[in-house]
């Protein structure tokens, strides 16, 4: 077996290497020979390959992403910006909450269930690695048809890897998104967010400083779980001794990832690293060349002493690994020996696997012998950069003149009795719990809202109560219709969530999922989203403060609707003055917030009624979501609502159904001057929102509207154990509920 | 309706001679509900005493919590190896000599595989884990960690597990309801299966008490799931401390 070493390398430049099968184009190879003056080792072909995919160096989609820093709105509240594992934002009293939302997307169609835990091992760790402890996490997800066969395969599988890993690391699921379309049927999306919590003075960042400092890799083993297209170097390079075919998807370990945690949490209390790197794509590569090149540049490691699974693997083969549970730190000398104790203290195996050097080169042994010698910024921040053309789809004209406004309405109160019903039992509109009930949404005893509230919030300080919420929100219909207006709508929807839990939004974090990059048209709405996006945030004053792209999201020739999820957070000083969804308390008046307008286009009505997508998404006015945010914070510190239900995809009656049925009371309701009940009800104009007031709060909150100049309309008022829209329809809670929650379970259980 | 806690004031002189009564809450790799369970029992009024599974030593606690997780993975079967931990050896010598221990959710499972508790915990019969607000009667209140409750109190509590399914053979069954130590029993639906609706069990000292639901979780109006109604395992143990 030859070691193709650094010398091995230099002499014999004409090697035939496989870079195309490591998806590495022809000008890449070269530029790569070009960096070196030589052709790459095995292991450096190896590590640039993968460093320069897509989805290591967003090569794609990094001229548009700049736009979140050139748009960035002035905030105090940033404290790290993008390009560490996550942002970092200023939450108060000294607290520091870091968050982010990543996709899983790829592995969790090939094997669901492993696919999933991995998503939700991947975000906690890059979490935990600012120097946060892991306080919540949450899961929007999309999957094709809900009574498609393959989804009974995805979903069940999905949401148990879910559940199985994150109930195990005791993180309560607070929120996210379940959504079917069958865009996603051969392409689920699997995104995972987490909030960590700190004090200022506790942020760790990504990098390896000091000469003769110590690389420490600590957590699990090893070994050959997700190296998916570096086997073919490793059988092309070597004579190949061990199994062949190695899995793509990693499996993941959540007793481990919880030991690693507590062990990381303790090791930061003490103040023992000067750099940390989570593990996760890439492995080895991504941590080794990113804390260098963050760093002062030099690191040399002895890959011979990584500890492994699977005493056959390859260098090239550890290097790629994506085994989970492992972490990379930086440690002076003289805090080794502490370091090693604490991870001997929760059985996490640690070794040192190399130090920080003078000099700016990466140096990687095997066995005393070199196999890499870069400079790691090539490797990790100078990856290629494309500017990939794109272009307005020629059917995006047609898609928008097909407007939902000639839809056929319901003729008679009957009809549109009929089609409340199908809407709110429709599978998107329905009851989510058979899902969300499989996740522990009250371990660490600090959830003051989860799912299905408009956000779910957090106490960060038990004495103070200073808390953070959270929403994800995303419409790829909208988008689709519409991306530059999709993505605020999305954007729009999460503010206007969190501000109706009570708390002020802060910053935002967004997976951007989208088909090819290669397809002009993709690359198109993938340029408008990021536009709508930037623009947005720049006007709500809510900073990016990092995120996730995922591209080629599609099935041969057809790509998923465009699809940006946005995660907004917010903090609330105080969560005892949090404002919940449910209409519990007869004879409050219900409100309605904002101007509705005649807008079905990409609606849920469409959808479920009609079957029909086209039109233009509802309008956005940002100046007018702020104002709305204001007034819901507002009248939930001082007092004057007991209920806030955001109006979005099925519109009023949407909401108004989900707030009686989780308070158990019933909505009498009376068609405004001006609207017809039609419209009344499922309208999805934005900037909008139902509220419960008291009686006696009344005055002093139409005054604050007034003030203000929000529109506020008195709809009418919780009473009785039924939803009635007066002169039209009256349907009991236990037909609504039946319809509600039995649809899921029906189609999934 | 709800238990009545105690004033939440801290008695001057423990069983222990030392001050404050204090309760232990066992943290074993993968244990997850600890800072939880630290947490009611200092709201209750006791003082809260971390312990770690390697040690041997309690801390001179007057009583210990077992508290929820997934300790060592739950690899072989849930509770089967945390049970051989040095720290439970004393857990176990201490419980047979009368201290109260209780066991929640994992807790329980590693009581029933120190045979402190008879019976054992299944996959619950819909193969999900399952996390919902429960609602349970309390049969008894002729225990260490009930005494607050009135026999016949319905409580609702929070569940969540995937392993909750009580099963014993039915000499057993028919024991612990001859003899009242069928402690809690599930209300309006039985989440996993268990065998004759039954949350949670004593010991024959009354003493030990394990369950599936959590009590730690519903200590606070803020929090989890609005109620208080778990607010009563902390006060019991209190009061008779307190009293002993």
């Amino acid at each position: 077996m030859t070691l193709d070493t650094v010398k091995h390398a230099t002499e014999t430049p004409d090697a035939e290497q496989p870079w195309a099968e490591l998806g590495l184009k022809k000008d890449e190879y070269e530029r790569i020979r070009e960096i070196l003056d030589r052709r790459p080792t095995g292991a450096e072909l190896a590590m640039y390959s993968v460093m320069w995919s897509e989805h290591c160096s967003y090569k794609s989609s990094k001229v548009h992403l700049k736009q979140f820093g050139e748009k960035a709105p002035e905030s105090d509240a940033l404290l790290v910006g993008i390009g560490e594992n996550a942002g970092v934002v200023d939450v108060g009293q000294g607290y520091a909450v870091t968050f982010k939302v990543e996709s899983h997307n790829h592995p969790s169609y090939i094997e669901p269930y492993q696919g999933a835990a991995t998503g939700v091992g991947g975000i906690v760790r890059d979490i935990l690695a600012m120097g946060a402890r892991p306080v919540a996490v949450v899961d929007p997800l999309r999957f094709g048809a809900a009574d498609h066969p393959d989804t009974k395969r995805v979903l069940p599988g999905v949401v148990a890897g879910i559940g199985g890993y994150g109930n195990c690391l005791g993180l309560p699921n607070i929120g996210g998104e379940v959504v079917f379309d069958p865009c996603y049927q051969g392409n689920p999306l699997v995104n995972a967010g987490c909030i960590g919590v700190m004090k200022h003075e506790d942020i760790h960042l990504a990098k390896a400083s000091g000469p003769g400092n110590k690389v420490i890799l600590y957590g699990a083993r090893t070994g050959g779980d997700g190296i998916g297209g570096v086997s073919v170097l490793a059988s092309e390079t070597f004579e190949s001794t061990g199994p062949a075919k190695r899995p793509a998807v990693q499996v993941g370990d959540p007793f481990q990832e919880k030991l690693l945690i507590e062990c990381t949490l303790e090791i930061f209390k003490e103040n023992l690293v000067a750099g940390i790197q989570d593990l996760g794509g890439a492995g080895l590569s991504c941590a080794t060349s990113e804390l260098a090149s963050a760093g002062s540049g030099g690191m040399r490691v002895e890959l011979d002493t990584v500890p492994l699974r699977d005493a056959t693997l390859s260098p090239e083969e550890i290097l790629m690994s994506e085994s989970q549970e492992r972490m990379c730190a930086i440690v002076e000398p003289q805090h080794v020996d502490r370091f090693m104790a604490i991870c001997e203290k929760w059985d996490v195996i640690a070794t040192v696997i190399g130090e920080v050097t003078e000099g700016e080169r990466l140096e990687i042994f095997w066995h005393g012998e070199q196999i890499v010698d870069v400079p790691p910024r090539t490797v990790a921040h100078e990856g290629p950069v494309y500017h990939r053309p794109y272009a307005r789809p020629e059917w995006q004209d047609a898609l928008q003149a097909d407007d939902a406004a000639k839809l056929p309405r319901p003729k008679s109160a009957d009809e549109l009795r009929a089609q409340v019903l199908k809407v709110v039992g429709s599978p998107n509109q329905a009851s989510k719990a058979w899902i969300t009930d499989q996740y522990d949404r009250f371990v660490q005893g600090n959830t003051v809202l989860a799912q299905p509230e408009d956000a779910g919030m957090v106490r960060i300080d038990e004495e103070s109560n200073l808390g953070v919420a959270m929403a994800t929100d995303g419409n790829g219909r909208y988008a689709k219709l519409d991306p530059y207006t999709g993505a605020q709508l999305a954007l729009a929807e999460a503010y206007r969530n969190v501000a109706a839990s009570g708390a002020r939004p802060l910053a935002i974090s967004d997976c951007l999922n989208f088909g090819s990059p290669e397809d002009p048209g993709v690359m198109w709405q993938f340029a408008e989203a990021t536009r709508g996006l930037a623009d947005g945030c720049q006007e709500l004053g809510t900073p990016v403060t990092g995120g996730n792209v995922s591209l080629y999201n599609q099935t041969g020739e057809t790509a998923i609707h465009p699809t940006p999820v946005v995660a907004v957070l917010g903090v609330i000083d105080d969560v005892t003055r949090r404002t919940p969804i449910a209409f519990a308390e007869a004879g409050q008046l219900l409100y309605l917030l904002g101007d509705t307008k005649e807008e079905f286009g990409g609606s849920a009505w469409s959808d479920v009624v009609h079957g029909h997508l086209g039109g233009l998404p509802p309008a956005v006015d940002l100046d007018r979501e702020k104002l709305l945010a204001e007034i819901l914070i507002s009248a939930s510190r001082d007092g004057m609502i007991d209920a806030a239900h955001d109006l979005s995809d099925g519109g009023l009656v949407q909401a108004v159904v989900e707030s009686c049925l989780r308070g158990g009371a019933g909505a009498r309701l009376v068609v405004p001057d001006g609207l017809s009940a039609f419209t009344f009800l499922f309208s999805e104009s934005a900037g909008r929102a139902v509220v419960a007031v008291p009686r006696s709060e009344e005055l002093r909150f139409t005054d604050m509207c007034g003030a203000r100049g929000l529109p506020a309309t008195r709809i009418g008022v919780v009473d009785g154990e039924e939803v009635e829209v007066q002169g039209e329809f009256r349907i009991p809670l236990a037909e609504l509920r039946t319809a509600h929650e039995e649809a899921i379970p029906g189609l999934l259980a | 309706m709800t238990a009545r806690p105690s004033p939440a004031t801290t008695p001057d002189q423990g069983p222990s001679g030392r001050g404050n009564i204090r309760v232990g809450v066992v943290t074993f790799p993968g244990t997850l509900d600890d800072r939880d369970t630290l947490r009611a029992v200092r709201i209750a009024g006791a003082e809260p005493v971390p312990l770690w599974h390697r040690d041997k030593d309690l801390k001179q606690v007057d009583a210990v919590v077992l508290p929820g997780g997934f300790s060592y993975g739950d690899y072989l079967r849930a509770g089967a190896i945390s049970r051989f931990s040095p720290l439970m050896e004393t857990v176990i010598d201490q419980a047979r000599a009368g201290m109260p221990v209780l066991g929640i959710c994992n807790g329980f499972q590693v009581l029933t595989e120190t045979h402190l508790l008879p019976g054992a915990m299944l996959r619950n019969n819909h193969l999900h884990f399952i996390c919902r607000d429960q609602k349970l009667r309390v049969e008894t209140s002729e225990t260490a960690w009930t005494s607050d409750y009135a026999a016949g109190q319905e409580i609702s509590i929070p569940l969540k597990n995937i392993d909750g399914r009580y099963v014993a053979d039915e000499r057993t069954l028919d024991e612990l309801e001859a003899e009242g130590r069928v402690v809690f029993r599930y209300l309006d639906m039985n989440p996993n299966g268990s065998l004759r609706d039954i949350a949670g069990i004593t010991n024959e000292a009354g003493n030990v008490v394990g369950l599936m639901p959590h009590p730690e979780h519903a200590v606070e109006p803020l929090v989890g799931t609005g109620r208080t109604d778990g607010l009563g395992f902390f006060t019991s143990i209190l009061k008779k401390l307190v009293n002993a």
